[in-house]
């Protein structure tokens, strides 16, 4: 070895020696992540990140109009600890690139429907977790699109149920058309409209009609219609004064030819006063001021009314019964019965101002569309006890489910 | 045609109405959709034609001398000074204005006090009709005693078990015999508009048949 | 004339004196009964509650008249004071021609009390005619149903609409209202689109809406001024609501008493009537 090769090598030999030492040193003082491997690293302030949702899975939206995709998932676990606030929705027609946030929810949800998409075009999900400042590890999916449907499966039930009920009406409409006899039960309060006619007539004195508040999509107004029209009929013959005071514009033109035609139908069109069928006012209680008013100043001997109610029906027949009037009511406003019941003479409950019409004319056709009202009234009350028998027998532990009630929802 | 017009109308519109219920397709949804706006331009409107009737009314009593006519210098008197103020006085509608003070300080009380006579006349009704004079009868006025202490605090005083017992009664008897009223009526509803759209109830349209 | 014809026959005025004094003496000698809070009240002030702060906004329709005012206006004042204490934002608006006044007063009022900004932290839409098309509309798209606000500021400038579009980003819609307005709300945003839905109705209709409530279709139910005084308790600010309810337990007991001498005396009498009867025959 030459001279040079030995000095080299004893010089780094020597320096590699006395490197060694000093570094052995320095580490020992030094906190160094290499030497700290061994032991628990302890960085103050340092916390785990929050924990992705997971089997986050998206689809078209089901039973809907299109342009919409819901997302489930199952919630981060780090929820339970309270560390979420919000997942936020991230969407992107690109699987990698060009995530927008197109919403959030709440912690506790697991679902987030997102709309305003292009049926067809094919789009990308991420979706994550957030505590407000800091964000989860993102949960991916994709790709999906939206699109229409043409059947809202959620409302299938109530797609069999209004067939059904259509079958039925039409087979007793058909029944009755053919001469079939139908019986319809006694109705008192309609029974006792002509007594109360011919008492108003005896004493001289007007009858008021009242068709309730509501309007002319109101089917309650519809069946008070039907009512008027027969009334009308009955006050023609006898020429007692019929007025009908009223809270609806449409109703009241709808209820002024009803009047008239009934008018006409007697024989008696010059006796029509079209003053006596008129317009009031929409406001609830400056309706009713208005009413009693006329209950004090003409004094009816009857009063009819019929149809849908407020409020206002206590202070009505509180002030018919003041001024000694027969009092007849009929409403399927079930708040109100109770106040009608304790004023007035008769009440009609229900869908009994419903089968009025029927009732009154006894058209077989009307009486036919009663009848299969009232197949399905039973229909729905067998399935109504077979629901509850299921949900009981699941609620007391004897079955493990309830398959039956699950199968009357509809969903939206 | 005068007749055959409406009840095609009717019929349409009524099956529209019907089966868009069960399709959720955008092409039908946008058709339903438009039907909605129409709908509500229609009730702007019912609104006119309840003034014009208003007016025609009460001016016919003033013009023919009728005996209250009083009251329908009242009512045009109302009516014209709630639009002149409305339309002409300075601020419209606006919180302050002289339409608004109307509004606050004569119709909401005005409104607000007709509504109270209900408490009047509940008690009056109460104390002339109320009577025991079968067992459902008595039953039912226990019934409505304990509820009506039931849902005061005075109820929560005498006894924890009043409030309970309110409770059970509205939540339970008094719940499901609504409910089967309801359910009838429901149906009462389903069976008119059925007749209505198939044309086998005319009343709406006025004239009978 | 016996006292029991005496008592049955007696003039009805005495009776409206009674209930008149019943309802004022308690204004001026508060009883200070205390009011226990009831699970259907409970459960709209948790879905409050539930809304995050600064996000999507409260819808409070305020669907009442001036008739139904002393029942329903507390619900409203404390709905707004809870929302605006928790930093929600709300959009106000009514279905009912005359409640346009009333939804006005209350949404101007609470926000003047609790330094809420108009546009930032509420908007006023006004009225829109017809009942189920607003409500079905506003599933559709708000912007279709009111276009601006009441003042006539297209939703677009108004900064907390921003990305309100329809009920997806409404967590919540509250109807008052004297009349059916809840359950056309249940019909046609609750049910098509599965919008949560809260209510606030006059005591006489509260029982209506059990049914909904027990089958999850209201979220919770304010019913009358007992409701309007529990949800007060609930935000700890009473207002008419609790103020009302001394005056609502003395007229309560004093019906109980009008209908405990009416059969008292009715009964007097017939047995009276049948006495006479016996001793005829």
């Amino acid at each position: 070895m030459s001279e040079s090769r030995r000095l080299l090598s004893v010089l780094f030999t020597r320096t590699g020696l006395v490197a060694a030492i000093v570094l052995a040193l320095a580490l020992s003082l030094c906190p160094c992540a290499v030497a700290q491997e061994a032991e628990e690293p302890v960085v103050e302030g340092a916390v785990a990140p929050i924990a992705p949702p997971t089997d986050l899975e998206a689809g078209d939206t089901p039973s809907d109009r299109g342009s919409s995709v819901t997302l489930t998932w199952t919630p981060s676990p780090d929820e339970e600890t309270d560390r979420v606030l919000v997942y936020r929705v991230y969407r992107s027609s690109d699987p990698e690139t060009g995530f927008e946030q197109v919403g959030r929810v709440a912690a506790g949800m697991t679902t987030y429907r997102d709309g305003g998409l292009i049926d067809g075009e094919q789009v990308f999900y991420r979706i994550v977790a957030s505590d407000g400042e800091t964000e989860s590890p993102y949960a991916a999916v994709g790709p999906v699109a939206s699109s229409p449907q043409w059947f809202n499966s959620r409302r299938a039930n109530a797609m069999v149920g209004t067939i059904v009920f259509v079958i039925a009406i039409v087979y007793f409409v058909n029944a009755a058309k053919g001469g079939k006899e139908l019986f319809i039960r006694r109705l008192a309060g309609l029974d006792e409209i002509d007594n109360a006619v011919g008492r108003a007539t005896e004493m001289g004195k007007p009858i008021l009609f009242i068709s309730g508040l509501s309007g002319i999509s109101d089917v309650a107004t519809i069946a008070a219609i039907n009512i008027l029209g027969e009334v009308a009929k009955k006050t023609a013959e006898y020429n007692t004064r019929l007025i009908v005071p009223n809270a609806d514009p449409i109703v009241m033109a709808v209820e002024q030819e009803v009047v008239k035609e009934a008018y006409a139908k007697v024989g008696r069109p010059d006796s029509y006063n079209e003053d006596d069928v008129f317009y009031l006012t929409r406001s609830q209680f400056a309706y009713v001021a208005g009413v009693n008013g006329i209950m004090v100043r003409q004094r009816p001997a009857t009063i009819l009314y019929m149809g849908m109610f407020y409020a206002e029906s206590l202070v009505l027949a509180e002030t018919g019964a003041s001024v000694g009037s027969i009092q007849i009511a009929g409403t399927d406003a079930v708040t109100q019965l109770p106040f009608f019941i304790t004023s007035c003479d008769y009440t009609l409950i229900g869908e009994e101002l419903y089968a009025a019409s029927a009732y009154l004319s006894r058209e077989p056709v009307l009486l036919g569309g009663l009848k299969g009202q009232d197949i399905f009234k039973f229909i729905v009350g067998t399935l109504v006890l077979i629901a509850v028998v299921s949900a009981t027998l699941a609620a007391l532990g004897v079955t493990a489910n309830d398959p039956i009630t699950p199968l009357f929802v509809t969903g939206g | 045609m005068r007749r055959q017009l409406p009840l095609t109308l009717c019929f349409i519109a009524g099956v529209f109405m019907a089966v868009q219920y069960f399709i959720p397709h955008w092409r039908v949804q946008d058709t339903y959709d438009r039907f909605l706006i129409w709908l509500q331009i229609i009730f702007a409107f019912a609104f006119l034609l309840g003034t014009v009737s208003l007016v025609k009314v009460h001016f016919h009593k003033i013009r023919n001398r009728a005996a209250d006519r009083g009251y329908s210098w009242v009512v045009l008197a109302g009516l014209a000074s709630m639009i002149g103020l409305g339309f002409f006085a300075p601020g419209h509608n606006d919180p302050g204005s002289p339409f608004d003070m109307m509004f606050q300080n004569v119709q909401v009380p005005i409104e607000a006090t007709m509504f109270s006579l209900l408490a009047f006349y509940i008690a009056s009704a109460a104390f002339r009709a109320f009577r025991a004079r079968t067992l459902e009868a008595t039953l039912l006025l226990i019934a409505a005693c304990i509820v009506m202490l039931g849902r005061v605090p005075v109820g929560d005083l005498i006894s924890e078990r009043i409030p309970e017992a309110t409770r059970w009664i509205l939540t339970v008897p008094n719940l499901a015999a609504k409910r089967g009223i309801m359910i009838g009526v429901g149906l009462g509803m389903m069976a008119t508009a059925l007749k209505i759209v198939l044309g086998i109830e005319r009343a709406w349209m006025g004239g009978g048949d | 004339m016996s006292w029991y014809d005496k008592l049955l026959q007696v003039d009805r005025r005495w009776i409206f004196l009674a209930i008149g004094v019943a309802v004022v003496v308690p204004f001026f000698a508060p009883l200070g009964l205390p009011v226990v809070v009831t699970d259907p009240v409970q459960g709209l002030y948790d879905a409050v509650e539930s809304i995050p702060p600064n996000d999507k906004p409260l819808l409070l329709s305020i669907d009442y008249a001036p008739a139904t005012l002393p029942e329903l206006e507390p619900m409203a004042f404390a709905i707004l004071r809870h929302a605006f204490r928790n930093d929600v934002n709300v959009i106000v608006m009514t279905l009912h021609p005359a409640g346009y006044g009333l939804a006005e007063r209350a949404i101007r009022g609470i926000a003047e009390e609790m330094d809420q900004v108009e546009g930032e932290d509420y908007v006023f839409m006004g009225f829109s005619p017809g009942v189920s098309a607003p409500i079905l509309g506003l599933g559709v798209a708000i912007r279709n149903v009111f276009p601006e606000d009441a003042y006539g500021t297209p939703l677009d400038e108004i900064p907390m609409m921003e990305g309100v579009r329809n009920y997806d980003d409404i967590p919540l819609a509250i109807t008052l209202a004297g009349w059916s307005a809840a359950e056309a709300w249940i019909y046609y945003a609750r049910e098509p689109y599965g919008q949560r839905v809260g209510a606030g109705v006059t005591a006489v209709m509260a029982t209506d809406y059990y049914p909904y409530l027990n089958a999850g279709q209201l979220q919770g139910l304010l019913g009358g001024m007992r409701g309007a005084a529990e949800y007060e308790v609930l935000i700890e600010r009473e207002g008419k609501g609790v103020l009302g309810m001394d005056s609502q337990s003395v007229i309560h007991l004093l019906i109980i008493i009008l209908i405990v001498l009416g059969n008292v005396a009715y009964f007097a009498q017939r047995r009276a009537k049948r006495r006479a009867a016996l001793e005829d025959a």
